[in-house]
């Protein structure tokens, strides 16, 4: 193969006592894509951030282009041509993204001026070479999600970077840009640059990656030629067990009624998020909603939980009416809600796992004597949670905003089932969480609806929606588009009608 | 975590005495001699049993205004109105003192007291009442509401209570007075009042209250997220009222204690009262702890009273004292930059603080 760009040797990096990463060795080759799989905390960003300048190696060794280097901050790094995609981009939402594209590095004309016309050409050059649409005139608070990771990968073309990481470069992403990026992904590598990404999705790997690196606490694994392994082989590689594809579904009663919508209409920034929609979840059942992101399923479960009014319309839950109610009163309906975003509804990070994990309790005996709180019950259910979760953490008493993004969700589930809920709405569960806590979160949804319990699942990942679902409806412009039998039914079917392709709606009814 | 525990005592600590050093750099470059100034301050603070007493009785209404803006920052709002709730409580407080004074020695304080911390309460909930309903930004509405506290003050004092010509009230009763014989026997005659007793109980009343009550609870999460505590099925308006209210309460009932206990009378003034403002700096120097509230508001008031005789033992100006707490509140602003230089000279280690805060992050 060709000349190694980079080679990192024997790297060993101690955090106290805790070893993050332990004699690990890789390198990447010229114009090669290589992906570093691992589980959330298995050492991985500590590997890219001692590559990129964030972190010192505690031993080991850094070789770019075949001489070592030690670069104490990630703007030596960046001479070495080292770029870094963080997961949260630092990007000002107020400047255009031309002004973020050249900020720091601002090409300066005669007179201190900013050569603003210089540096659009060239960023017109780069973008036409990579094929990466971006706007450049256009403020970062307008543009997608999609687009800002692009400005990203500009930036770091801009300065001439040889190596891109990549950290967790899909999370935020909706299927299509998924695609669009694993593109540019092969453009990059076409012109000889090399790229390392971090992930924690097989599909991925095995769509774009050369070879594959696969971590576990802080150890290498295995390194491995892509084409020769199976996702199964790799997802057991990275967890250290076998896995399970598939859910056990028992045969349970699903004739009651547990939510029954009709002809809600729900406002978002002054039009209808949600048009005349109808949906019924029964006892035993998961019913997937399946759509790209921002076609009203937010609005749809914001509403049905009470974290957002409704214009119109009825919802239903156990046969009485619950249109615009206080959150508390329908959560007391029997109503279990995992949000969409564990960081900033879900949880309030400051606070410590125990007090987490009484959020939605804390207000009721015995937690609350006559507005006095017993922490003695509250830690007391926060230690047993934590254990019957299985929630990796030292003790009740820290942060949750500590804990990683996997056992952060586990504590939201965790909360949310042990109040038993007769509904359980669950809004994207396991978006940025490892394969092995995905496995776990869902066979605690499935096990809800094993005992008899009604789920409402959205999900923008359709492999969830396929697995856990019973009946699926896609939703589109705000609108149920059509109603499906997972058993009859593809990825590409499925995105078609995500896309909003009417076609299976009039077949699927008689499935009804 | 170590760290942090620690970082909540060194901060205040490298501040304060940064503070110092800074107010001795400039005494040096004017040709002052810091030594003896500070020896004098020292004195004039805790120089005998009056000067101690009467240290104590200036922190009272500090205490208590710097706990109310602790309430209202924990909750996450800027109360900047501490100095009018301040002057609502002091003149409810003197008002119902000289009104009703039929009733009984021990009923009247308790109602002026009561009618003080409720009319500031009430005062500082207005601009609760407008954030929760109507998003009014509450820097500003707490800003108006000072200045018509004050004009509304000056205008009843001078309308209402004030002799024909006159800019004060008369004095109130003795039996609405918190001073006592024994307090002034201890402390050779200071003012040290019983309102003393009644901020440091509230201290420890308000820790309780953060750490241990649903409602406190409550407040500190909508404080830290509105969406999670809305999602919790909190109620967020209510508890956004719920804090500026407090808030007020606290800052009324410093003003009444101050009434009743020092001044005795209510007179018209030109400005709003300083302590108002004061006591959001003895808060921020202690992040907003209420029982490290009693050391700061010691701290602070020590200076304000050991600082007025600096001038008596030498021709130093007293607004030195100003310069060193402005240093100090200076240092505890860039306590970021503290815990950088502190980091640093602990060197790599720490550098792992770093990384899990971003860590945190995801």
């Amino acid at each position: 193969m060709t000349e190694k760009f980079v080679e990192m040797r024997h790297i060993t990096k101690k955090f106290g006592q805790f070893k993050a990463n332990d004699d690990i060795s890789l390198s990447v080759h010229k114009g090669e894509i290589l992906a570093l799989l691992g589980e959330n905390g298995a050492g991985k960003s500590t590997l890219m951030g001692m590559l990129s300048g964030l972190l010192e190696t505690t031993s080991g060794e850094i070789l770019i282009n075949g001489k070592e280097v030690k670069m104490k901050n990630p703007r030596e790094a960046k001479d070495y041509g080292i770029g870094m995609v963080h997961q949260h981009f630092m990007l000002i939402p107020a400047f255009t993204v031309l002004e973020n594209i050249i900020l720091g590095d601002e090409p300066i004309k005669r007179g201190g001026r900013i050569d603003y016309s210089g540096a659009e050409k060239r960023i017109k050059e780069l973008s036409a070479r990579y094929q990466l649409d971006i706007d450049i005139h256009a403020k970062v608070l307008d543009i997608t999600v999609g687009m800002q990771q692009r400005v990203e990968i500009m930036k770091a073309l801009y300065r001439e970077a040889n190596i891109f990481i990549f950290d967790e470069p899909t999370a935020a992403l909706t299927p299509q840009e998924i695609d669009q990026l694993m593109k540019i992904f092969r453009a990059l590598a076409d012109e000889g640059k090399s790229i390392i990404f971090i992930t924690h999705k097989l599909k991925e790997i095995k769509e774009t990656a050369d070879r594959c690196v696969v971590i576990r606490n802080g150890r290498v694994i295995d390194t491995v030629e892509v084409k020769d392994a199976t996702e199964e082989h790799l997802a057991e590689m990275m967890v250290g067990r076998k896995l399970r594809n598939s859910v056990e579904k028992k045969q349970v009663d699903q004739d009651k009624l547990v939510l029954d919508v009709k002809k809600l209409n729900v406002e978002k920034n002054g039009w209808l998020g949600v048009k005349n929609l109808d949906i019924q979840v029964h006892t035993g059942e998961i019913v997937g909603v399946a759509g790209i992101d921002g076609n009203g399923q937010t609005e749809l479960i914001e509403a049905i939980t009470g974290m957002r009014k409704i214009k119109s319309g009825s919802i239903e839950i156990k046969g009485k009416h619950y249109e615009n109610k206080p959150v508390r009163q329908i959560t007391e309906a029997g109503v279990g809600y995992i949000p969409e975003d564990r960081q900033t509804v879900g949880l309030i990070l400051p606070l410590t796992l125990a007090e987490n994990l009484s959020l939605k309790n804390y207000y009721q005996k015995p937690a609350n004597k006559s507005g006095v709180l017993n922490y003695q019950y509250i830690n007391e259910h926060g230690r047993q949670l934590i254990s019957d979760y299985d929630i990796r953490s030292q003790n009740e008493q820290v942060a949750v905003g500590s804990l990683s993004g996997g056992n952060q969700q586990k504590v939201v589930v965790a909360r949310e089932l042990a109040s038993d809920p007769d509904l359980l709405i669950a809004a994207n569960p396991t978006r940025g969480v490892d394969v092995g806590a995905i496995e776990y979160i869902h066979e605690m949804i499935n096990n809800e609806r094993n005992s008899g319990k009604a789920v409402l699942l959205v999900s923008f990942e359709l492999d969830e929606i396929l697995k856990l679902s019973d009946r699926i409806v896609v939703m589109h412009a705000g609108e149920i588009v059509g109603e499906i039998d997972p058993k009859d039914t593809s990825a590409q079917e499925l995105g078609l009608m995500m896309a909003g392709k009417k076609v299976q709606a009039n077949t699927q009814e008689a499935v009804k | 975590m170590k760290l942090k525990v620690k970082s909540s005592w060194v901060i205040p600590l490298v501040a304060i005495i940064s503070g110092f050093i800074v107010g001795a750099i400039i005494m040096l470059i004017f040709g002052y001699d810091p030594i003896q100034n500070y020896a004098s301050l020292f004195d004039g603070a805790f120089g005998g049993v009056y000067s101690v007493g009467e240290t104590l009785r200036n922190m009272t209404p500090l205490i208590l205004t710097a706990l109310g803006f602790s309430v209202a920052s924990k909750a996450g709002f800027f109360n900047i109105g501490g100095s009018g709730q301040y002057l609502m409580g002091w003149f409810g407080a003197i008002i119902v003192a000289l009104k009703f004074s039929f009733l009984p020695g021990w009923l009247l304080i308790i109602v002026s007291i009561l009618a003080g911390a409720l009319l500031g309460g009430l005062w500082s909930a207005i601009a609760g009442v407008l954030r929760a309903y109507f998003g009014t930004s509450e820097v500003i509405t707490t800003i108006m509401l000072n200045y018509v506290s004050l004009y509304f003050v000056n205008f009843a004092v001078k309308d209402w209570l004030a002799g024909k010509g006159e800019d004060s009230s008369p004095n109130i009763a003795a039996k609405a007075s918190l001073r006592g014989n024994f307090l002034e026997n201890l402390t050779a005659n200071s003012t040290l009042h019983w309102g003393f007793l009644i901020a440091i109980i509230i201290c420890f009343v308000i820790w309780f209250y953060f750490n241990r009550m649903k409602s406190g609870f409550e407040l500190r999460s909508v404080g830290i997220n509105e969406e999670a505590s809305k999602y919790a099925g909190m109620n967020v308006k209510k508890t956004i009222i719920m804090s500026m209210l407090i808030s007020g309460l606290l800052a009324g009932l410093g003003g009444a204690l101050d009434g009743l206990g020092n001044f005795q009378n209510i007179s018209v003034s030109n400005a709003l009262p300083q302590v108002g403002y004061d006591g959001m700096a003895v808060a921020l120097l202690v992040n907003y702890s209420p029982i490290g509230i009693i050391l700061s508001a010691l701290l602070f008031s020590a200076l304000q009273i050991g600082g007025m005789s600096i001038s008596v033992y030498s021709n130093t100006p007293t607004e030195i004292v100003s310069i060193v707490t402005a240093a100090i509140i200076f240092f505890v602003a860039i306590k970021y930059v503290i815990e950088l230089l502190l980091n640093k000279r602990k060197n790599k280690p720490q550098k792992k603080e770093a990384v899990k805060e971003e860590g945190a992050g995801k």
